[in-house]
C-alpha cells in the first residue's frame, strides 16, 4: 500500500519545486511564468511517457490501429500509472479522443470545492506530457489537453495530428 | 552465434550496429540496409491479413548465400536485425527468438535510462555486454 503513494508525493514535490524555482527570480508570477512551469512539467512527463511505454508494451502484441493503441493507454497504461482505468473513452473516429477519469489520482488530494480549481493545471501537466510521450513513441503525434469541471474528475482530450 | 546485430530507429536510421569480423563492416551495413525493405513489407502486411498473429518477431527476412537475416520490430517501431552465418545450421528459431527477446529487454533498459536521449546512438555498457554475449557464442 505504501509504495503506491510514493509517486503521488514525488509528483507533488516536483510540481512545487518547479513553481518555486520559477518564482524565486521574481516577486509575482504572471501567466507567462505559469505557462513556462506547465511546459517544464509537460516535457518531463513526455520523457517519462516515452520510456514507460517502451517497457509496458514489451510483452504485448503489436497494435492493430489507432483505437487499439488508445485502448491500451486507457486500460494498461492508466492502471500501471494511476492504479485505475479510464472511466470513459469517447472518440469521433477522426483522431479526437476524450478520456474521462472520474477520480483522477493527482487531484484526489485537493479539495473538492471550487477553491483550488485554478490550481488544477499544474497537477495535470505532467500527466498530459506522459500521455503525449507514450503516443509519440508509438508513432502518433498528438496534442493532449486536460480539463477539469468538478474537482476529482478530469477529462483529457487527445487530438492525433495527421500528416 | 550472430555475426552482426543492428538496432534501427523508427525513422530508419541506425542506432547501433556491431559485427564480428570487423574488416567487412560495409558489407554488413549493406545487408542490414537491404533488410529494411523486407521489414517494411512485413509490418504493413500485418494489418491487412485477417488471421494476423500480430507478433513482434518477424522471422527470417531473407537468406543470402553466406548469411541469414532475422528481424524483429518493437511496438515503438524500432527494428532489430540479427545476421547469422548460413553455415550455422544448429541455430533454431526458438534461439533466435530468445536472442531478440534479450535484445529487446536490454533496449528497454537503455530507453528508460534518464541520461539517454531517445533517438541518439546507443552508448551503453550493459547493452554492449548483451550484444557481445550473443556474438561470443560463435565458437
Amino acid at each position: 500500500m505504501t509504495d503506491e503513494v510514493l509517486f503521488e508525493f514525488l509528483h507533488m514535490e516536483m510540481v512545487s519545486n518547479v513553481y518555486k524555482e520559477q518564482q524565486s527570480n521574481k516577486m509575482q508570477m504572471d501567466n507567462k511564468d505559469r505557462a513556462a512551469c506547465v511546459s517544464v512539467l509537460e516535457s518531463m512527463g513526455f520523457r517519462v511517457g516515452q520510456g514507460l511505454i517502451e517497457r509496458l508494451t514489451r510483452d504485448s502484441p503489436s497494435f492493430k490501429d489507432e483505437l487499439d493503441i488508445m485502448k491500451f493507454i486507457c486500460k494498461d497504461f492508466w492502471t500501471k500509472v494511476f492504479r485505475r482505468q479510464i472511466d470513459n473513452l469517447r472518440t469521433n473516429h477522426q483522431g479526437t479522443y476524450v478520456l474521462q477519469d472520474n477520480k483522477f489520482t493527482m487531484l484526489t488530494q485537493l479539495s473538492n470545492g471550487k477553491q483550488y480549481l485554478d490550481h488544477a493545471p499544474k497537477h495535470l501537466a505532467f500527466s498530459c506530457g506522459m500521455v503525449r510521450g507514450a503516443l509519440s513513441n508509438l508513432g502518433l503525434d498528438s496534442v493532449v489537453t486536460a480539463e477539469v469541471a468538478v474537482m476529482p474528475s478530469c477529462k483529457f482530450q487527445v487530438v492525433i495530428q495527421k500528416l | 552465434m550472430a555475426v552482426c546485430i543492428a538496432v534501427i530507429a523508427k525513422e530508419n536510421y541506425p542506432l547501433y550496429i556491431r559485427n564480428v569480423p570487423t574488416q567487412n563492416e560495409l558489407k554488413f551495413h549493406y545487408t542490414v540496409h537491404t533488410s529494411l525493405d523486407v521489414v517494411e513489407e512485413k509490418i504493413s502486411a500485418v494489418g491487412k491479413s485477417l488471421a494476423d498473429q500480430r507478433e513482434l518477431y518477424l522471422g527470417l527476412l531473407y537468406p543470402t548465400e553466406d548469411y541469414k537475416v532475422y528481424g524483429y520490430v518493437t511496438n515503438s517501431k524500432v527494428k532489430f536485425v540479427i545476421v547469422v552465418d548460413s553455415s550455422n545450421t544448429s541455430l533454431r528459431d526458438n534461439e533466435i527468438r530468445s536472442m531478440f527477446r534479450k535484445l529487446h529487454n536490454s533496449f528497454t533498459d537503455v530507453m528508460c535510462n534518464p541520461f539517454h536521449n531517445p533517438g541518439d546512438q546507443i552508448q551503453s555498457k550493459a547493452f554492449d555486454g548483451i550484444v557481445s554475449g550473443m556474438m561470443m557464442q560463435t565458437g
